[in-house]
C-alpha cells in the first residue's frame, strides 16, 4: 500500500467511479421491465438488484485476465492509459444517461482504451481484427438473438394462456419476471464488477505495486463490489424510464419473456465464448417483446436514437479517452487539467439533469406514451438528439485545455 | 479475421430454445394453476392433475435458474 502513487491512488479512485456509473447505467438491464410490469416497485427493485450485483461480485474468484479482451495491446499500456480510457468512458456514460439511452458500459470502456492506446502509441497498439469481431458483430447480434426469442416466447406465452383470466396469470408472470431479473443482476455483479477489479489490479500491476499475475487483494474486491452496488442502487431512472416505457409498452408477459430471454442469452453468450453485450441484449429483448403482442408497437425513433448512441459509444469515448491521453501526456498539470475536466463535465451533466429530474417518483408515469406534443416538448427538453450528443462529446473535447466552468457554454446550447 | 460462426450460431440456438421452452413452461404452468382454482371451485377431480402439472413445469423452471446460478458461480 505503501507505494501507491498519486497518480495511482486518482486512477483507483477514477475506476471505481466508472464502476459506479456501469451500476447505475445497468439498472435498467435487468429492472427496467420489473419496474415497468408492477412486478415491483421500484425501490425494492433497485435494492433487489444491488444486492444481488454485490453477491455477484463476490461469487467468482476468476477476475478478467484482460480488461480490453484483445483489443488493445497490453503490454505497453501505462497508468496515463487507463485513467484517459476511463476518464472517456465515465463521461459518455454520464452522457448517454442524460438522454436517458441504454448504451453498452464495455464498450465505453473499449472504445476509451482504444482512444487511450492511439493517442500513446499510435494505431500499432490496436488490434483492429479484434474490433470488428468483439464489438461490432456482437452488437448487431445481440438484439437479433434476444428480440427473435423474446418475440418468439412472447407469442408463444400468449398463445398458451390465451384463454386463462389475464387478472389471475398476472401474479404468476410478475414472480418470473422477477426471478430472470434477479439472475441478470447477478451476472451483471458477477462480469462487471470484476471488469473493474481487472482494470485496478492492471493499474497496480504497471505501478508496480504487486506482482504481475497475482489475485486483486481484498480491498479491491470489496471495494468494486460496494461501487457497484451503490451505483445500481441509486438506479438510472433515466435508462430505465427508455427501457420500460420508452421503447415499447410492456405488460407482464411481455416483461416475462424480454427478461427471460435477456437473462438466457447473456448466460449462453458468455459460456459459449461468443460474448455479448448485457445492455444490447436486454434492449433488443425488450424490442422482441413489444414486437410479439398482438397490437405491440415499437417506438422507431426512440430505437433509432439508441441504436446511434451505440454507433457513437466507441469513438465518442474513444476521442475523450485519446484528448485526455494528450493532456495526461503533457505532465503533471495535464493529469490534474483532466481531473478537474472529468469532475468539472461530470457535475455539469449532472446540473443538466436536475433540470427535469427522472427518479423512483416518476419513473413510471405514462406521459411518454402520449401521442399529444406535451410529451415531446418535455421529452426534448431534457435529451439532446444523438447528433447533438455527438457535438456536446466533441465540444468536451476541443474545450479540454479550458476550465471546467468554460466547457459548459459550448454544451449548453445543444441541450436546448 | 477470424469470426467464430459455430460459437455465434450455437449461442443463437441454444438462446432461442432455451427461452421459448422456458417461457413455454412457466406459461403452462400458470395456466395449470389458473385451471385448477376453476376447477377445484366446481369441486372436480381435474383439480388435482392441473395443480401436480403446473408443480412440475415451476420445478423445471426452478431448475434451469438453478443451473443458470450455477453457470455464473463456475
Amino acid at each position: 500500500m505503501e507505494h501507491i502513487t498519486l497518480l495511482l491512488a486518482i486512477v483507483i479512485v477514477t475506476a471505481l467511479v466508472f464502476d459506479f456509473t456501469n451500476g447505475f447505467h445497468d439498472t435498467a438491464n435487468a429492472m427496467a421491465t420489473t419496474i415497468s410490469t408492477g412486478a415491483l416497485k421500484p425501490k425494492t427493485a433497485v435494492t433487489m438488484s444491488a444486492v444481488l450485483n454485490l453477491v455477484g461480485a463476490f461469487l467468482s474468484v476468476e477476475v478478467a485476465k484482460t480488461i480490453s479482451g484483445g483489443l488493445v495491446n497490453e503490454s505497453g499500456i501505462t497508468v496515463e492509459v487507463i485513467f484517459a480510457a476511463l476518464v472517456g468512458a465515465i463521461l459518455w456514460n454520464l452522457l448517454t444517461w442524460l438522454i436517458g439511452l441504454p448504451s453498452s458500459s464495455s464498450h465505453a470502456l473499449f472504445g476509451g482504451l482504444i482512444g487511450a492506446t492511439l493517442m500513446s502509441v499510435g494505431a500499432s497498439g490496436v488490434n483492429g481484427d479484434v474490433v470488428v469481431t468483439k464489438v461490432l458483430l456482437p452488437a448487431i447480434a445481440a438484439p437479433l438473438v434476444a428480440g427473435l426469442a423474446a418475440l418468439l416466447a412472447t407469442r408463444l406465452t400468449y398463445k398458451l394462456a390465451g384463454k386463462a383470466d389475464e387478472k389471475a396469470t398476472a401474479k404468476g408472470y410478475r414472480a418470473g419476471q422477477i426471478a430472470s431479473a434477479g439472475l441478470v443482476s447477478l451476472a451483471h455483479g458477477t462480469n462487471d464488477a470484476q471488469k473493474t477489479m481487472g482494470v485496478i489490479t492492471l493499474a497496480l500491476v504497471t505501478g508496480n505495486v504487486i506482482a504481475p499475475g497475482s489475485n486483486p487483494p481484498m480491498w479491491v474486491i470489496v471495494s468494486a463490489g460496494v461501487a457497484i452496488a451503490l451505483g445500481t442502487y441509486l438506479g438510472g431512472w433515466r435508462i430505465i424510464r427508455t427501457m420500460g416505457k420508452g421503447l415499447t409498452d410492456l405488460r407482464p408477459p411481455q416483461g416475462f419473456a424480454a427478461q427471460t430471454s435477456a437473462a438466457t442469452v447473456i448466460l449462453a453468450s458468455s459460456h459459449l465464448g461468443f460474448s455479448l453485450s448485457t445492455t444490447q441484449s436486454c434492449s433488443g429483448a425488450v424490442m422482441g417483446a413489444g414486437l410479439g403482442r398482438k397490437g405491440g408497437v415499437v417506438r422507431w425513433s426512440t430505437a433509432t436514437r439508441m441504436f446511434v448512441a451505440w454507433g457513437l459509444t466507441l469513438p465518442a469515448a474513444g476521442l475523450v479517452a485519446a484528448a485526455a491521453e494528450f493532456l495526461t501526456g503533457q505532465g503533471t498539470w495535464g493529469i490534474v487539467a483532466v481531473g478537474v475536466l472529468l469532475v468539472g463535465g461530470s457535475a455539469f451533466i449532472w446540473a443538466l439533469s436536475r433540470r427535469k429530474p427522472v427518479d423512483h417518483t416518476n419513473v413510471t408515469d405514462d406521459e411518454i406514451g402520449e401521442p399529444a406534443g406535451v410529451v415531446t416538448t418535455a421529452m426534448a427538453a431534457i435529451s439532446v438528439p444523438p447528433t447533438a450528443g455527438a457535438l456536446a462529446a466533441e465540444d468536451f473535447k476541443t474545450t479540454i485545455p479550458a476550465p471546467a466552468g468554460s466547457s459548459a457554454e459550448p454544451a449548453s446550447p445543444a441541450a436546448v | 479475421m477470424k469470426i467464430d460462426w459455430a460459437a455465434l450460431g450455437s449461442v443463437f440456438g441454444v438462446s432461442l430454445v432455451v427461452t421459448v421452452a422456458l417461457v413455454g413452461l412457466f406459461t403452462l404452468g400458470i395456466v395449470g394453476l389458473s385451471k385448477q382454482e376453476s376447477a377445484s371451485a366446481q369441486g372436480g377431480g381435474s383439480a388435482v392433475l392441473a395443480r401436480t402439472g403446473a408443480y412440475a413445469c415451476f420445478a423445471l423452471c426452478a431448475a434451469a435458474v438453478s443451473y443458470g446460478i450455477y453457470l455464473i458461480v463456475v
